[in-house]
């Protein structure tokens, strides 16, 4: 075994402890915290398999917007410190570890169909190539994106600000 | 020399270069506003204001660290590590030659902006986990700020990344040199004012200092740091400083290079030209804190959704045009 595999499964183990503690904490902000880890570990994960810009990506959207949103929508809204017993839900246990050993298989069934004992040799991705794939052979989904992408800043505009529109007719 | 000598090398040399980098600073600062203030102590107490710096630093690390009753301890604890590994972590990229880099990443300028939005999570988490309301406001504002002025500062990099055709921070000093212009006089003169304003804005300083603000929330965010940790935020606050104003310099000034010096010799002069560059930016950035006072919070934003964005989109869409066009 080499030191980059012992790297991977240290990684590994952190990944799905991080994970474990996002579902099991029953503090929010913490939740938040070890999803940051979870999200971190996968991204170094993607450095070592050389898919850099995927790992920037994810930290620049997941980690540097995402939770910073979360935190900061937890934060403005309510911030207790401490535990949140409310949190801590033991219906429908059973229904959970079905879907998500049912979640599980899937993946590991589809993963074993497409790869089972393939080796994939990478180069690493260049990001170049990505733009120029990203515009040219998948052009119209990119774009597609892009338009649902507007549709849901609309929709967020027009369901925040209907409050604002009502009480400055009523000031009227 | 194997890879993990190399690194360890490197994470040496890095972690000896980023604090001198901010006692350097650190002492700017403080000699530049008592010169402008003309404030007698830094001047000429102690070695004419020299040891300043080393004196703040022992006082700091002497101090007792209070941690208060109410505050949620691993998160508070562990705040100021988001923000320090966020800043030293982008010393990977600043080229103080076209060799004397950590690594010339393909995706320089992206590896940037992805890991400077680390910081915020240490900022918004110190705010709330120190159980105090002055803290929370801070952190609030603070991450209200790092939202809304991550966006001009990630547009007002695309024009540069556009017209240099690389992301890489040495291709970037490359073109420049290839060009015979530094980018702020050949079409970035725009995309380098908006880079310095949202960079001002992102690391907090006056005129943009509102998560701060002494007068009104006491201390911000950190408000009930103490110690080494608070000695940690105020060391990031400068190393963030150094690299943003480092950042700034090899985007937009040309970096490494000065016409006219023989390039063979980059590998000595280049150090001193980038650090040099990066001292008179930042000396830029002290002027503007001991001159302006502070915005107000609707000002603020309204600075960066109304006027920023739409120029840096403006600035993009002339910078693609004339890409095109020549």
């Amino acid at each position: 075994m080499e030191a980059i595999d012992i790297f991977s499964y240290f990684l590994l183990l952190l990944l799905l402890l991080s994970g474990v503690k996002v579902v099991t904490t029953s503090n929010v902000i913490h939740a938040a915290i070890f999803l940051v880890f979870t999200l971190a570990t996968t991204a170094v994960l993607f450095i070592l398999l050389s898919a850099e810009f995927v790992a920037l990506v994810l930290i620049l959207v997941y980690i540097g917007a995402v939770i910073v949103l979360f935190l900061f929508g937890v934060m403005i809204t309510r911030a207790p410190l401490g535990p949140n017993a409310e949190l801590d839900n033991d219906q429908n246990k059973l229904l959970a570890a079905v879907i998500s050993f049912s979640i599980f298989g899937i993946f590991t069934y589809i993963l074993l169909q497409t790869f089972d004992s393939t080796v994939v040799i990478s180069e690493g991705t260049s990001t170049k190539l990505l733009g120029e794939i990203l515009l040219s052979r998948f052009v119209f989904p990119f774009e597609l994106v892009s338009f649902v992408l507007l549709g849901a800043l609309i929709g967020g505009i027009t369901l925040a600000r209907k409050d604002n529109a009502l009480m400055d007719e009523d000031q009227i | 020399m194997s890879f993990s000598t190399e690194l360890l090398i490197k994470v040496l040399v890095v972690l000896a270069t980023a604090p001198a980098m901010a006692l350097g600073l650190t002492l700017l600062e403080v000699k530049g506003s008592a010169w402008m203030q003309r404030r007698p102590g830094p001047l000429h107490v102690g070695l004419r204001g020299f040891i300043f710096p080393l004196a703040t630093a022992a006082k700091y690390l002497q101090k007792e660290t209070i941690i208060p009753n109410d505050v949620d301890e691993p998160v508070f604890k562990w705040a100021p590590a988001w923000v320090i590994a966020a800043v030293v972590g982008l010393f990977t990229i600043i080229p103080l030659s076209p060799t004397l880099i950590v690594r010339d990443l393909e995706l320089g300028v992206f590896f940037l902006l992805a890991i400077s939005s680390i910081s915020t999570i240490g900022v918004l988490t110190a705010g709330w986990s120190s159980a105090n309301k002055f803290s929370l406001m801070g952190g609030l504002r603070a991450a209200g700020q790092l939202i809304a002025y991550e966006l001009p500062l990630i547009l007002s990099v695309v024009g540069v990344v556009i017209q240099a055709e690389t992301m890489s921070t040495v291709g970037i000093v490359e073109k420049q040199i290839e060009f015979g212009f530094p980018f702020v006089i050949a079409g970035q003169g725009i995309a380098f004012i908006i880079f310095m304003i949202a960079a001002t804005a992102e690391m907090m300083r006056t005129p943009f200092d509102m998560p701060i603000g002494e007068s009104e929330l006491t201390m911000g965010f950190f408000t009930e740091y103490s110690g080494i940790r608070f000695l940690i935020f105020y060391i990031s606050e400068y190393i963030n400083l150094f690299v943003m104003c480092a950042i700034a310099s090899t985007l937009f000034l040309g970096g490494y290079h000065v016409p006219l010096l023989p390039t063979e010799w980059v590998n000595f002069y280049g150090p001193l030209v980038l650090i040099g560059k990066t001292f008179l930016l930042a000396f830029i950035l002290i002027a503007i804190r001991w001159s302006f006072p502070r915005f107000r919070e609707d000002q603020l934003q309204t600075l960066a959704w109304k006027v920023l964005i739409p120029l840096s989109l403006l600035n993009i869409m002339v910078t693609a045009i004339m890409k095109v066009v020549f």
